[in-house]
């Protein structure tokens, strides 16, 4: 039942207060994706894998679990996911720049995630081997009744593979807590979903036994909803639940591919005036929540934690070379 | 024969092997509520009776019966080591491990180093493999060349009672991920020795099995015991044999096999696994790195021809598996080499 005057947010159970800051993280999102290309295409590093086009729903999913207590298993483009649910935008740089400071010591390519006091789980370039590791984490939480999810990403290309479909299995039989976000963002590198996904991915839940939920991805409450649900499914104890979140890869698949040679500007274009950062900027001013002043001093308070992230991150050492012998198996006595 | 009392009092039980691994699995899960079991029909007691009985004294949760999905079954452990469990995967036979090959090598073997060790990744993933007659090509293989040689992981190969015992406990109670390769045909075969108390067997360290002066024979697993057999029948021809048991595969302990191989100069190394890419081949690099000129012969590999696997036919099966009578004569022809 929708009450009149009440907005869909507080309907929700969302306070204005965290839908702007919903709103702040998507921004921040976007313009560290932004800069992080910019440095890229200056030289200054490697390699920068995009996340623009998919922030809504990450952040949205994100403000549906719950941080330091549930477990993350994002996929490369979940940078807004991350940034939700407590990594910085300087941990973010330290990742670009490959320094010696990044939790990961400058070991993996940037997008890598993990982080073990966020609960974010470390992550490997084979995709969707992650999702089994989320069933794993979700098996655990039931073995010691202990009331909390595993959360993972994959995109559509990934839900090819066959560790996606074990993982299906395996959590439908044992009804775990898990929840399965496939971000659908049409194009695996260069494949359109038409030719990369036979059927509807969210149909093959019901394969599993388990419900399937398509979201259009722009709509940020609509996807906190959905999330939302699929976590108190998962805590009652009746299982795992597959959201297929509709999204467009804005960019190319990295700042290493050409996209011009497997679609268009136009189709792109399109797609651009479709963000949902700028349905929810929208929403939130017709609700009252956010004015132009706030949205101007969110934007700077961005740009000024990026630009103070990246001359840390740029001005920070790099590893040691020696210490690439380290950490192949445990030291001193064990343990992390 | 008869003994004195107080020698009946202190003797071990004689257990086999396959009660070995069980009573270590068990005593691990007493110990610990972290450690579980997992893999298919494994709730019965697996097809091997490995697990037999576990699951009426632990419970269907810590002795769970998966779906028949071997890289879930892998990469659900993973995901549960990284939040602090200590699970034992069970693959049903070696043969069948390959679909799980991504999340041993490109996961388990790479969580701790790929995240500078925030994350780490306690599995121990069983894999009963080797020939025991009449298993035909996808019950027979020895996998382990495939994983040989991935740093991050450590791989066992116990061949005696007391060791499968050691080197489980040892392996579960390790924080990286360790392929446990267990010998079929020592399931029940092989017994000896195993003390009532709590011990490990320390990864890494390989074991001397026999004194001998003339050859070294190093071997792993099922391969020990064919080699002592032979050692055994060679000494009364005059020849004396030196036996090193590896125990560990990787990392391999370097300093033992230095040291068996300097006792006698003439080195022959026995696997069942293939010879081209086995672990034989590492070992004579090794040898030849640091050791050429101590030796008094070329070194000699002793495995089954490269072919893909053994045939189920009895005369395919006899050509392929070593025999301590194929063995005896490789050892004679280095011995008067």
């Amino acid at each position: 039942m929708s009450l009149p005057n009440v907005t869909k947010h507080r309907q929700l159970g969302l306070m204005d207060d965290q839908v702007l800051k919903m709103y702040s993280v998507m921004v921040l999102a976007r313009k560290f994706d932004e800069r992080a290309t910019l440095i890229q295409r200056s030289g200054k590093t490697a390699f920068h894998i995009s996340s623009i086009g998919q922030e809504t729903a990450q952040v949205a999913a994100a403000f549906a679990l719950e941080p330091h207590h549930d477990y993350f298993l994002p996929y490369y483009r979940d940078y807004a996911f991350v940034l939700s649910v407590g990594m910085t935008v300087r941990e973010l740089m330290l990742a670009l720049f490959l320094k010696a400071e990044d939790v990961n010591g400058g070991r993996q390519m940037p997008g890598h995630f993990g982080y073990r006091k966020h609960h974010i789980v470390t992550a490997s370039s084979p995709v969707a081997t992650q999702v089994l590791h989320a069933v794993g984490i979700a098996l655990t939480a039931v073995m010691k009744k202990e009331d909390r999810v595993a959360f993972v990403t994959f995109g559509e290309g990934a839900s090819n593979q066959g560790d996606v479909h074990e993982a299906f299995n395996f959590a439908g039989v044992f009804k775990l807590p898990v929840i399965f976000l496939c971000e659908n963002n049409q194009y695996a590198i260069s494949i359109p979903a038409h030719r990369q996904v036979a059927g509807r991915i969210v149909d093959r839940a019901a394969g599993y036994g388990f419900p399937g939920v398509r979201v259009d991805g722009n709509d940020a409450l609509e996807v906190y909803r959905v999330v939302r649900e699929a976590r108190d499914r998962a805590l009652r104890g009746a299982g795992p639940t597959l959201i297929e979140a509709m999204l467009y890869r804005i960019p190319p698949h990295s700042t290493s591919d050409d996209d011009m040679l497997y679609r268009t500007k136009e189709e792109v274009e399109y797609y651009k005036e479709q963000d949902g950062i700028q349905h929810f900027r929208r929403y939130l001013s017709e609700c009252g929540v956010l004015n132009d002043e706030q949205d101007r001093y969110i934007s700077e308070n961005a740009v000024r934690e990026i630009n103070e992230a990246s001359r840390y991150a740029d001005q920070a050492p790099y590893p040691a070379p020696e210490d690439a012998m380290r950490h192949v198996y445990a030291e001193d006595g064990g343990g992390v | 024969m008869s003994m004195r009392k107080t020698e009946v009092e202190s003797e071990m039980p004689i257990i086999t092997y396959l009660e070995a691994i069980r009573s270590a699995m068990c005593e691990e899960m007493v110990r610990d509520d972290n450690v579980f079991v997992l893999g298919e029909d494994i709730g019965k007691g697996g097809v091997m009776n490995a697990t037999k009985g576990m699951r009426d004294r632990f419970g269907e949760r810590r002795v769970l019966d998966t779906p028949l999905t071997e890289s879930a079954i892998v990469g659900v452990a993973i995901g549960a080591a990284m939040v602090d469990m200590r699970p034992i995967a069970e693959i049903q036979f070696a043969d069948f491990i390959f679909p799980a090959t991504n999340q041993i090598i490109s996961e388990a073997a790479k969580i701790r180093y790929r995240s500078n060790n925030d994350w780490q990744c306690p599995i121990v993933i069983r894999v009963p493999y080797g020939a025991t007659g009449g298993g035909g090509l996808y019950h027979s293989q020895c996998p382990e060349s495939v994983f040989f040689g991935t740093p991050g992981l450590k791989i066992v190969a116990p061949s005696t009672a007391y060791d499968a015992k050691g080197l489980m406990k040892a392996s579960v109670r390790d924080d990286d991920p360790v392929l446990y390769f267990e010998h079929k045909k020592c399931y029940l075969y092989i017994s000896d020795e195993v003390p009532e108390e709590d011990y490990t067997v320390p990864i890494g360290i390989a074991a001397v099995r026999r004194e001998g002066g003339d050859i070294t024979v190093i071997a792993y697993g099922m391969a020990v015991h064919h080699a002592l057999k032979a050692s055994e029948e060679l000494a009364k021809e005059g020849i004396s044999t030196h036996v090193l048991d590896l125990r560990t595969l990787h990392p391999l302990d370097q300093p033992a096999i230095l040291e068996a191989a300097a006792k006698t100069g003439k080195i022959l190394i026995f696997h069942e696994d293939n010879k081209t890419g086995g672990i034989g081949a590492e070992i004579s690099a090794i040898l030849a790195e640091r050791l050429l000129y101590e030796l008094d012969a070329p070194i000699m590999r002793f495995c089954p021809p490269d072919i893909p696997a053994v045939g189920m036919a009895p005369t395919l099966e006899k050509f392929y598996l070593p025999t301590v009578d194929r063995l005896k004569k490789a050892m004679r022809q280095l011995a008067e080499s």
